[in-house]
């Protein structure tokens, strides 16, 4: 049996950030209208969940709200939202309930009230802990708020988890061990490490084209991660997926880890993507797997659920072929990989290859599991191609 | 107008036949000329003119060249007398010059149109000497008279001394407009005399074309000499003796029509059925079967691949898609000669001669767009002999097979470039003709401002971008020319580049000792840049021999992957691996090193832009 968990998309910031193409609007990006209505539309979405599920009795093991930025909202709001969740599925005793935040928009108080709401994890937006960088990703908070939502997380009894960003353009390696030594610093059961993507709709996007940033380049942005995945290590984080550490395997991200072992969720609100695995309905047809995602645009979403109809947009029936590669392209991303005879098309000369370019473990190879090495890590992706 | 008896065809006395031909440069206004001269003629109604009427194929109207002459009858009257007046048209093209002389064989006299504005350019100049080698009567006139930058009084000038007339003599006419073309004509009957023959003797026909349609089959063009051509009747072709019936004869005015036959001095087409052009070539003397001639007419050769390359198909299974492609190029183009190579970078494909870069840009264009088909080229070379120590002679198609061992000797074709530019380009074009290696000739003032120069130059030098490179350096002016002028020795040596330590067959290269170095230094450096870094290092090399002479390594790869995957990227994710899996199978393989096929057109192309190579000369 699949786990379930729900995912709640919130998709208002402060300002936007000129790496960000995210399903989020700022003030002034005209989307901003139904912010108040946003806690009735998401239960709204609820509901229409509950019938679409009827029969499936499974609680939310873990419940997770991102963005966006979730503490936009008063906590009441974020509290409101998971009382829905509990109404609608049931929340598992020991259920994972995470929020994201920003340093900026998170009080002593509003920690408390959400810790007191069941929430039991705060992921915070770090980035970076260098005013320079800071700037360019165009982050507004300081560097020493960060400490400061720590404290006020802790004495709530919320985990920590920060979010650190690596290879913003101008960030020097240096720069990057800063980053590394402040967020160590500050204790976090939980560092999450992405290098940054620039896309090309973003401002960054169009900055870069036009010259007037230059990208981190490759090799670099290797060093960065190698850096980030030796300090951390010897902080006493281990890896358990390529852009995520954890003190203890408890303090993984269980929410994160179910998307990565194809687990079954819900995605609530405007963009957000849903995957239900393959299932037999209330009505006692078989169904196969699918993935379906929401209208994008918050006041479109908000008038789809008013108006009683699903604010689905797309649904993409999966097949045996898209399941194989989905969990191989997912599951060689976590520390404890996955077994040779997983793969839909076990080969023994492209394992062995990987092995000799340093990519694959060799000894778990020979036991039978794939498993990056650290160099691997940052070839996952052509290990995948390599693979299937 | 009413047909007059007196010029019918096949009973047309030789004194009223008047066979011409224009010499003019690819953009003077020739088929212009051309198309007003059917107007005025009244062969062609007006309303049925379609722009540039006489240049059939698709790429001849978009590149504006002529590849395929073909012949019309026109009538003209002078004085009360009707005449038919045969305009065959002539090929404007360096690779085609041996077609060109067959055109011009087949003429008593050649319009030399030149654009007022412009002047004469290189090729249109080697026509005219042509042309007089071969005694036609020169007429020499000036179009584009109406455009505001035409310089009449300065183009007549030169036009005069160099075919060593009045300037008065230089007509003056627009193709556009139609002003002095009926004066024209009317010169065309005056100046340029009528054929000469032996109506009683055996047949002697010149096939100075001959052209493939897929209802027809092979339309084959003739100029008689001797004797008469009539339909049914069973011909033999003078150099193979193979014969064919005569299914129909006739005349283009300007669309065939059948005749009774074709008498002496007469042109026009024949249809036997067959289905390749090569049983119809060029040059041939036709004859009748059963009272051939003795002797053929002079000048015919086989054509002869000066410049060849290989053609590879970019989805290694196109390759019978590429053979049929080349079989039905090949029915209407007798000079183009293949046969299968097989490549370990690129697979299988074929190696292909051609008369020259613009016969070789037109056969890939055709087979791209006739036949769909996407083609990686391998960078045009020319044929070397290698003469080794033991004596034996090899001789070198692909610089792939270039032989290690002892060599005692290459030799290389070279040619006789003529280039004509304005006269402060003379510096440039010696700098540009010294780094190619050539030989300076003589040096002819066509005017006070420009210049004729001979070079001897090696072919090589030719087909690798010296044409673009005349072009730049001398801001556009630089026209070009050249001929066959035998071989000579040369001190070159075989490059081949590595990757891996693998040799990149395609990449291989004969080259002169001196630009060995640069050549393999650009290629490596080429490379490097073109071809995606792996999970290992890839030191790529130039090398003659076992010894390198340059290198570069491609570093391995240490970042590929994607550093987020949450619930909302899983289905985005798994089509761009989907997509770079597709990518993948695209990559043609070098022992274990991924090269994306675009990074061999690049690396072939000679130019920055990869293309536009012979176009347009």
């Amino acid at each position: 049996m699949r786990d379930f968990g729900v995912y709640v998309h919130v998709p208002f910031c402060a300002v936007r950030c000129g790496y960000c193409d995210f399903n989020t609007y700022a003030p002034g990006e005209g989307e901003f209208s139904s912010r108040d209505d946003y806690v009735g539309a998401a239960l709204g979405e609820m509901a229409q969940a509950r019938a679409a599920m009827a029969g499936d009795l499974r609680p939310a093991r873990t419940v997770f709200f991102g963005g966006g930025t979730p503490t936009m909202l008063d906590p009441a709001a974020l509290v409101a939202m998971l009382e829905g969740v509990r109404d609608t599925w049931g929340l598992a005793p020991d259920a994972e309930v995470t929020t994201e935040a920003n340093p900026d928009s998170v009080t002593a108080a509003s920690l408390s009230t959400l810790a007191s709401a069941g929430f039991t994890r705060v992921s915070f937006g770090m980035q970076s802990a260098v005013p320079h960088v800071l700037a360019t990703l165009e982050r507004t908070h300081r560097p020493q708020n960060v400490a400061l939502a720590v404290r006020w997380a802790r004495e709530a009894g919320l985990a920590v988890s920060l979010d650190l960003i690596y290879g913003t353009p101008g960030e020097s390696l240096d720069d990057w061990r800063a980053s590394l030594d402040a967020a160590i610093a500050l204790e976090p059961d939980h560092v999450s490490a992405y290098a940054l993507v620039i896309e090309p709709g973003t401002r960054m996007g169009r900055q870069l084209r036009a010259g007037q940033i230059e990208a981190v380049d490759l090799d670099t942005q290797a060093d960065m991660y190698e850096a980030a995945d030796a300090r951390l290590r010897d902080a006493g984080y281990s890896w358990y997926e390529v852009s995520n550490w954890a003190r203890t395997p408890e303090q993984a991200c269980r929410h994160n880890v179910a998307y990565w072992t194809s687990q079954d969720w819900w995605g609530i609100g405007p963009g957000a993507h849903s995957y239900l695995g393959p299932r037999i309905g209330a009505d006692g047809a078989e169904r196969g797997a699918e993935r379906w995602w929401n209208v994008k645009l918050p006041r479109v979403y908000a008038a789809r659920v008013a108006a009683g109809t699903s604010p689905e947009a797309e649904r993409e029936p999966l097949t045996a072929a898209d399941l194989a590669l989905e969990s191989v392209m997912l599951r060689l991303r976590l520390a404890q990989g996955m077994p040779v005879m997983d793969l839909p098309d076990p080969r023994a000369e492209a394992i062995a290859a990987l092995v000799g370019d340093g990519v694959l473990d060799g000894r778990a190879a020979l036991s039978g599991t794939l498993r990056l090495t650290v160099r691997g890590r940052l070839l996952a992706d052509a290990a995948v191609r390599a693979l299937t | 107008m009413t047909p007059d008896p007196r010029i019918e065809p096949a009973a047309t006395a030789p004194e009223l036949i008047r066979n011409f031909c224009i010499i003019a440069h690819i953009d003077h206004g020739k088929s212009t000329l051309a198309d007003r001269m059917l107007g005025i003629t009244g062969v062609l109604e007006a309303r049925l003119q379609k722009a540039q009427y006489l240049d059939r194929m698709d790429i001849e109207r978009e590149r504006g060249i002529t590849i395929k002459s073909q012949a019309v009858r026109m009538p003209w009257e002078v004085d009360g007398t009707a005449h038919a007046l045969n305009m065959i048209d002539t090929p404007g093209h360096v690779d085609f010059t041996y077609e060109v002389s067959r055109s011009l064989a087949a003429c008593e006299g050649a319009i030399l149109l030149v654009d007022a504005a412009q002047g004469i350019e290189a090729q249109t100049l080697a026509n005219l000497y042509l042309a007089m080698e071969n005694d036609l009567v020169i007429i020499p006139v000036l179009n584009k008279i109406d455009l505001p930058s035409a310089d009449p009084e300065r183009y007549a000038a030169e036009l005069a001394q160099l075919i060593g007339c009045d300037e008065e003599d230089v007509l003056r006419v627009s193709g556009k407009t139609g002003e002095g073309v009926e004066a024209l004509l009317d010169r065309v009957v005056r100046d340029i005399p009528a054929p000469v023959g032996d109506a009683s003797a055996p047949t002697r026909a010149m096939i100075f074309d001959s052209v493939y349609d897929t209802y027809r089959g092979v339309v084959t063009y003739v100029r008689v000499v001797d004797g008469s051509l009539k339909p049914r009747e069973k011909i033999a072709m003078m150099s193979t003796l193979a014969t064919h019936d005569l299914l129909e004869i006739g005349v283009i005015s300007p669309e065939p029509k059948p005749t009774k036959g074709l008498g002496v001095g007469e042109v026009g087409y024949l249809i036997t059925g067959v289905k390749d052009v090569r049983l119809s070539k060029v040059g041939d003397t036709v004859t009748q079967a059963h009272n051939r001639a003795q002797q053929s007419l002079g000048g015919y050769r086989d054509p002869k691949p000066m410049v060849y390359s290989g053609l590879f198909p970019l989805d290694g299974s196109d390759f019978p898609v590429l053979r049929d492609a080349l079989d039905k190029l090949q029915l209407n183009d007798a000079s183009l000669v293949y046969e299968p190579e097989s490549s370990v970078a690129l697979g299988f494909g074929f190696r292909c001669g051609y008369l020259g870069l613009l016969h070789l840009e037109i056969v890939r264009d055709r087979l791209e767009r006739e036949f769909g088909l996407d083609l990686i080229s391998t960078a045009p070379n020319v044929v070397y002999e290698v003469e080794m120590e033991d004596g034996k002679v090899v001789t070198v198609t692909n610089p792939s097979e270039f032989p290690g061992g002892k060599i005692s000797q290459v030799r290389e074709p070279v040619v006789k470039a003529s280039i004509l530019v304005p006269s402060e380009f003379i510096g440039t074009v010696m700098d540009l003709c010294q780094e190619r290696r050539g030989q300076m000739g003589t040096m002819n003032y066509l005017s006070e401002t420009r210049v004729e120069m001979h070079y001897t130059l090696p072919l090589a030098e030719v087909v690798f971008d010296f044409f673009d490179q005349l072009k730049s350096r001398t801001k556009g002016y630089g026209s070009l020319d050249y001929e066959p002028a035998g071989d000579q020795a040369a001190d070159l040596v075989k490059v081949d580049i590595l990757l891996q330590g693998e040799p990149v067959d395609a990449f291989s290269a004969v080259v002169h000792k001196d630009a060995a170095y640069s050549y393999g230094l650009s290629m490596v450096t080429k490379l490097k840049d073109l071809i995606d870094r792996q999970q290992f290092e890839v030191p790529i090399q130039a090398a003659i021999g076992a010894r390198v002479i340059a290198r570069e390594t491609i570093r391995a790869i240490r970042k590929d992957v994607l550093a987020k995957c949450y619930g909302g990227d899983i289905s985005r994710k798994r089509k761009l691996l989907e997509k770079q899996k597709a990518g993948k199978k695209r990559m043609k393989n070098i022992g274990s090193v991924e090269v994306p096929p675009e990074a061999f057109i690049a690396a072939l192309s000679t130019s920055d832009d990869g293309s536009d190579k012979g176009k347009k000369k």
